[in-house]
């Protein structure tokens, strides 16, 4: 499709992932500015934020013109993130339950046990 | 060494600083790609972790705080003479920093297209947009600070963890952002004056254009974690 390196692409493909930035953006702040709670807002930001990084990684960094060695090499370390990223969330949450024993706020425990989950 | 290399071989190989050289200079490629794109890739990965460390140790103190957290929502509202609307100049940011990594896009394809004044000028365009960021973000440091009193050991709206990882982690990227402006006003100032004409290569406006983009992405994972969790 390039020639080694060399990323030349169409102008109306860079104008439309830009647009769908910008629509996405509007939605990521409408999520807060109409107060969704819960699930429901953190799916949608989790949703918007992955759509946004993808569109800028893939589009306007070139990645999916790259090759797949190339792709790997880049995208695969930060995936590793993720693991550190649930250990440190599991650490996070002992510390809070350990610091509400400590300070005898036991029965917020159990209401934080039951009713969220983070 | 790997198994492919005889003993013969080893033994002509030079040691010491030449052998270092000539081995880390041995004409080996896994990726076909220009080399200074593939260590801005390098860079920003590195930068990955960076930024990863910092969101991951911001998430681990807040949800670790027996506190309640200062609600963002409120912390960063703006009031334009009538009620306070929420997040507006976060939002504003946001749109600022798109819109500049737009310009930058474009950028990078006239650069292909070997159109000196219109790759300089949306470089130019898009450097003035990460001014205006910058401008925006010091606004924001200095209501926060001046205003509501917000300090990275304590604040009086809720967890003191709050200051240490707001002002860590915008300052941070604020300084890439920084970085970000003066490197794309000094690369497009060498396009205007025509450096890259003689070679005719304009893979340096794409490596350009990588950081800027990493500087946009940072922002997206920030606004979603830090302003609107």
């Amino acid at each position: 499709m390039t020639t080694e390196g060399h990323q030349e692409h169409p102008l109306s493909v860079y104008l439309w992932i830009w647009g769908l930035l910008f629509v996405l953006s509007i939605f990521s702040y409408l999520v807060d500015y109409v107060g969704f709670e819960g699930y429901l807002r953190w799916s949608l930001i989790i949703a918007f934020m992955l759509a946004k990084a993808g569109l800028i990684i893939a589009i306007f960094m070139h990645m999916i013109w790259e090759r797949l060695a190339f792709i790997c090499a880049i995208l695969g370390p930060p995936l590793l993130l993720s693991f550190f990223i649930g250990f440190m969330a599991i650490e996070g949450d002992t510390t809070l339950m350990t610091r509400l024993d400590f300070f005898g706020e036991t029965d917020f425990v159990a209401q934080h046990y039951t009713e969220t989950v983070h | 060494m790997g198994s492919n290399v005889t003993e013969p071989q080893m033994a002509s190989l030079p040691e010491g600083l030449q052998g270092l050289t000539r081995d880390w200079s041995s004409d080996k490629q896994a990726f076909h790609i220009p080399w200074g794109k593939a260590m801005m890739w390098f860079f920003l990965l590195s930068d990955t972790f960076i930024f990863g460390c910092f969101l991951t140790s911001y998430m681990n103190v807040r949800m670790s705080t027996r506190v309640p957290w200062p609600n963002p929502s409120e912390v960063f509202a703006l009031s334009f003479g009538g009620d306070p609307i929420p997040l507006i100049l976060i939002a504003l940011m946001t749109f600022v920093l798109i819109t500049s990594s737009g310009t930058m896009a474009l950028a990078v394809n006239y650069g292909y297209r070997r159109d000196r004044a219109k790759t300089a000028a949306l470089m130019l365009i898009t450097a003035a947009f990460g001014a205006t960021f910058i401008g925006m973000q010091a606004f924001e440091w200095t209501k926060l600070i001046v205003d509501e009193g917000i300090r990275p050991w304590g604040n009086p709206m809720g967890a003191p963890q709050f200051g240490a990882s707001f002002f860590m982690i915008t300052g941070f990227h604020g300084v890439h952002v920084s970085i970000g402006v003066i490197y794309l006003t000094v690369v497009a100032l060498k396009v205007l004056k025509g450096d890259y004409e003689a070679s005719g290569n304009y893979e340096v406006v794409e490596i350009t254009g990588l950081y800027w983009h990493f500087v946009d992405l940072v922002w997206v994972f920030i606004f979603a974690f830090f302003y609107l969790w």
